[in-house]
């Protein structure tokens, strides 16, 4: 066992694990943080996706004991003082999700895509970026338009926030 | 209409708890001192199983138990089943092999389970699954649909010779033959169906848990109907009476067909909770998913269509080879025949139809429904067909399926249905004007221009569904009755609960049955919650699958209202002083005709409790009703999807460019919600025309059993879908629903494929048609060209 410790959604999180705990497994059941999910075992769907020091990565494909120190966001710490992350909302204005399984992932790599890529996003731009992630209800089309409205929505909770 | 009632687009409740990362899925479930099931599967398709020797295994750190087939045969735990019977041409009934949860003596496909390995961990189980030494003697395996039920291939099933399940029939041979003898022109096909595999993206989990103190079970299961599972769990394989096993299927994570049935896993752990008492947990990792989930499809087909003169359709006749795997699951035997040959008519009208079906056994992972559920296989075969006589007629597809299409209802097909209500012209017309198909010459010649292929295929869809009229269904071999239960319980602060015994997987119950409700009584959205998915809650109901929540699940719904309205105008009588006939229910409100004297919903709901204005003894306290609905028909969505795409004949490389789709579901509920399900649906649909397909090889190993190797659709393989409505009110539902889960998926393929033929001029193109096909396709027309 091996004492790994992160600063989670902003609080400090750390426990004893084997070292071939994933993050994901970390994350899943050590903190019981289960809305980051688990569709596959080889890397390919997104359902896990979380960022890592600003960055999202896939988090069934990374040690917990490599991320000593790191500070994680999960899909539970976007929403802030019970108001819903602009990526959140998009999701919700657009009937950007079905079962839900996809959507943590998909959030978390559209938050992502924003911050590498800029607010405007167009649509071929966002069906590439979201290559990583497999929604199998939606056929995407909703997704689309979701990651479009959060993207400007972003810009637009970012501009109001400096000049405040 | 209101903000929120019946045809408002009212964003989903449901959608907050997934967004923010609080729902419940099966494997988010944790119960104290739960241990973990490993299942070790048999690396071989068919082999028997000489010896297991577990003992190394059970001496591994963490180990808990580890039980086989024989383990639960001595527990007089019986085997999986198949609830619909099918009775061969000659009578004779279905040749159903045993099915036990984990296998005794021999195993089937790669994937059969032979063990389950119960730990502290799940890294234990696993760990110590590896260490169990099993002896096969293994076997040559029977894999290919089209050869299996051939003389000399290895033999599935002692009970079933050649393989074969049954070999069905429906229709009339003698009509059909003599429409083929007067035929002025005949059209012949050949077509594969292929192989998928539903991955939804949640993996399947149960967690089965049992309390001494009261001998009563209770199994968390990814399942699309929970009452069913506990029926079967039950009353078939005896895990426990009915009233000692409670069954919660909690937020599940899609299912398209593949969580209907009732699997080895979630058997295993509930009787093994109560065996080692203690909770037991088995998720499925991918690998899992695709060994063992039922698949779909999997047809060979030929087919022939007869016209006169003028190109009217006079007969149709169809072979089908349908693989239903190595075991037959829970509803396997009933796609492949109701839910296949009665589509056969399409949107047509078509004089004579035979169709056949031989139902065959392989060493390949059980079959069963998938999204659609025999009625894509159907459509791809009248569609591709239709749309061959069309192009060897010299016809305009779309004007040659007008000249054929039902225009009268009620009609009757000679297949058992009786389509009650359509619009197929209506659809069709609709849908040319959307996709600007007069513009298509243009458009070729401009893609032409870029040295590119241009293509444009017609899909006319029809299907049934709303499962289904009771009686019918029996009639017809089903082992369950497919009504669906409501129950309405009014608080007596006026709001309310309604329990369903349909179930959401992503269907967005909680946003839709409230809509119904809210519109009904009159009360706000927010003041109504929906139950589902736990026996405990819920007295019955047969779950979620065949797009029949709408059309069944809210009718019951909407029964049970009607009984609430009527107790309700009762109460409102007594506290009015008027006669029950006075009273009238109007936005939320009793008034007595005539007079402003005047009640709101919830003041009646508390007068009903309180029970101070009325006797007791003649009015019974409480606002709380229950209703089932038996449906009187099936529901006949139906409609015209239109796919245009462009080929690069260089490199392969296809790109969808416009996708119309004008569907025909009736009334609707939630606008947005069925526009997200044909996206679904027709994701779906493409992804099997030109990228899905399971592939085993000849020994029965599942070559495509993970995400790098199974090519599911992503964000960039598909295009923005431009989907409208029409409406022909459904008449047998109170509500005027057809249903919409399935149409994109059904309708999509032939689409695609009649498009893909469309550019490339020649019909030689299979399913999946990937880059590399449509390249092989397109070369061949480009020699053909030269050549003459
Ligand atoms: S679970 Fe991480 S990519 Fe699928
Ligand atoms: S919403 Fe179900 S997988 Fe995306």
């Amino acid at each position: 066992m091996i004492h790994v410790s992160m600063i989670v959604n902003g609080k400090a999180a750390s426990a004893d694990v084997d070292s071939r705990t994933l993050l994901v497994q970390f994350l899943r059941e050590n903190l019981r943080l289960t809305g980051t999910h688990v569709g596959c075992d080889t890397s390919q769907c997104g359902a896990c996706v979380v960022h890592v020091d600003g960055r999202a990565i896939k988090s069934c494909t990374a040690l917990a004991v490599s991320l000593e120190g790191a500070e994680v966001t999960t899909i539970e710490g976007l929403a802030k003082g019970g108001k819903l992350h602009p990526m959140q909302q998009a999701f919700q204005d657009n009937h950007g999700l079905q079962c839900g399984f996809c959507t943590p992932g998909m959030i978390m790599s559209a938050i992502d895509m924003v911050n590498r890529k800029g607010s405007h996003l167009d649509e071929h731009t966002i069906r590439e970026e979201l290559d990583g992630n497999i929604c199998r209800c939606t056929g995407y089309h909703n997704i689309v338009k979701s990651v479009a409205q959060g993207a400007r929505e972003m810009a637009t909770a970012g501009a109001a926030k400096a000049a405040e | 209409m209101s903000a929120t009632g019946i045809g408002a687009s009212v964003k989903r409740t449901e959608d907050i708890r997934f967004i923010t990362g609080k729902g419940h899925y099966t494997d988010d479930i944790n119960r104290h001192g739960q241990a973990y099931a490993y299942f070790l599967r048999s690396p071989h398709a068919h082999a028997t199983i000489n010896k297991i020797d577990a003992s190394a295994a059970l001496k591994a750190p963490g180990v808990v138990a580890i039980f086989t087939g024989d383990d639960i045969a001595a527990d007089k735990v019986g085997g999986l089943i198949c609830g619909w019977m099918i009775h061969s041409k000659d009578g004779s009934p279905m040749k159903a092999g045993a099915h036990p949860a984990l296998a005794q003596g021999k195993v089937r496909y790669v994937g059969d389970h032979v063990a389950v390995v119960i730990a502290d961990t799940y890294a234990q189980a696993r760990e110590a699954g590896e260490k169990i030494v099993v002896d096969y003697g293994v076997l040559p395996a029977a894999t290919d649909t089209a050869t299996t039920a051939k003389p000399g291939a290895p033999q599935v099933h002692d009970v079933a010779p050649n393989n074969t399940v049954y070999n069905w029939h429906i229709g009339d041979k003698a009509a059909t033959d003599a429409a083929f003898a007067a035929a002025a022109h005949v059209t012949k096909l050949d077509l594969i169906n292929n192989r998928l595999i539903p991955n939804a993206m949640e993996p399947r989990a149960a967690v089965g848990e049992y309390d001494s103190g009261t001998d009563a079970l209770t199994l968390y299961t990814t399942s699309q109907n929970p009452h069913v599972a506990r029926l079967v769990l039950s009353a078939f394989i005896g895990i426990a009476p009915e009233h000692k096993l409670r069954v919660i299927a909690p937020d599940v994570g899609g299912g398209f067909g593949s969580k209907i049935f009732i699997y080895a896993e979630e058997t295993v752990c509930v009787w093994a909770a109560k065996k080692i008492d203690r909770p037991v947990k088995w998720t499925a990792d991918r690998t899992e998913a695709f060994l063992s989930d039922a698949h779909g499809r999997d047809h060979v087909t030929h087919a022939e269509l007869a016209l006169d003169v003028g190109g009217k359709i006079t007969g149709l006749r169809v072979h089908t080879i349908a693989n239903l795997g190595a075991y037959l699951s829970t509803f396997s035997s009933s796609v492949p025949t109701y839910l296949y040959g009665l589509l056969l008519s399409g949107q047509y009208n078509i004089p004579a139809i035979y169709c056949e079906v031989d139902a065959v056994y392989t060493n390949t992972a059980p079959v069963d429904a998938y999204r659609g559920a025999g009625r894509p296989e159907a459509t791809f075969v009248v569609e591709r067909i239709v749309e061959i006589a069309a192009r060897q007629l010299g016809r305009d597809p779309g004007e040659f399926r007008r000249a054929n299409f039902v225009t009268s209802f009620p009609h009757q097909t000679p297949v058992i249905l009786a389509y009650d209500a359509g619009n197929y012209g209506g659809a069709l017309d609709k849908a040319l004007a959307l996709a600007d198909y007069k513009g298509i010459g243009a458009r070729k010649a401009a893609s032409a221009a870029k040295g590119k292929l241009r293509g444009i295929g017609f899909s006319a869809y029809i299907e049934a569904c709303g499962l289904a009229p009771s009686a019918a269904v029996g009639s017809l071999g089903a082992g369950v009755g497919l009504w669906e239960s409501a129950e309405v319980r009014v608080n007596p602060i006026g709001t309310v609960e309604v329990l369903t015994g349909s179930h959401s997987h992503g269907q967005g119950h909680e946003t839709t049955f409230a809509q119904l409700v809210s519109q009904r009584l009159g009360i706000p959205f927010e003041n109504v919650s929906i139950v589902h998915g736990d026996t405990d809650k819920v007295q019955m109901g047969m779950g979620t699958y065949g797009s029949r929540s709408g059309a069944v699940g809210m009718s019951a719904v909407s029964k049970a209202l009607d009984k609430i309205e009527a107790k309700a105008k009762k109460v409102a009588g007594h506290v009015l002083e008027a006669s029950e006939q006075d009273i009238e229910f109007k936005d939320g409100k009793f008034t007595v005709k005539g007079t402003d004297k005047a009640i709101d919903f919830a003041s009646v709901a508390l007068q009903a409790y309180i029970a101070h204005k009325f006797n007791g003894q003649e009015l019974e306290p409480g606002l709380k009703e229950t209703a089932f609905w038996d449906p009187t028909n099936f529901t006949f969505p139906a409609g015209v999807h239109i796919c245009e795409l462009e080929i690069d004949p260089e490199t392969g490389v296809t790109t969808i460019d416009r996708w119309t789709a004008v569907d025909d579901f009736g009334a609707l509920i939630n606008p947005m919600i069925v526009e997200g399900q044909v996206h679904g649906g027709v994701a779906q649909g493409i992804g099997q025309a030109m990228l899905e397909g399971a592939v085993y090889n000849g020994d029965g190993q599942l070559l495509t059993a993970s995400f790098m190797d199974y090519c599911m659709p992503r964000a960039d393989d598909l295009p923005s879908f431009r989907v409208e409505t029409i409406e022909t009110r459904c008449p047998s539902n109170p509500l005027g629903i057809k249903g919409c889960g399935e149409a994109g998926a059904i309708a999509a393929p032939p689409a695609v494929i009649n498009a893909i033929t469309d550019a490339v001029g020649h019909e030689d193109v299979a399913m999946p048609a990937t880059a590399q096909v449509i390249w092989r396709a397109a070369q061949k027309a480009i020699l053909k060209r030269a050549a003459e």
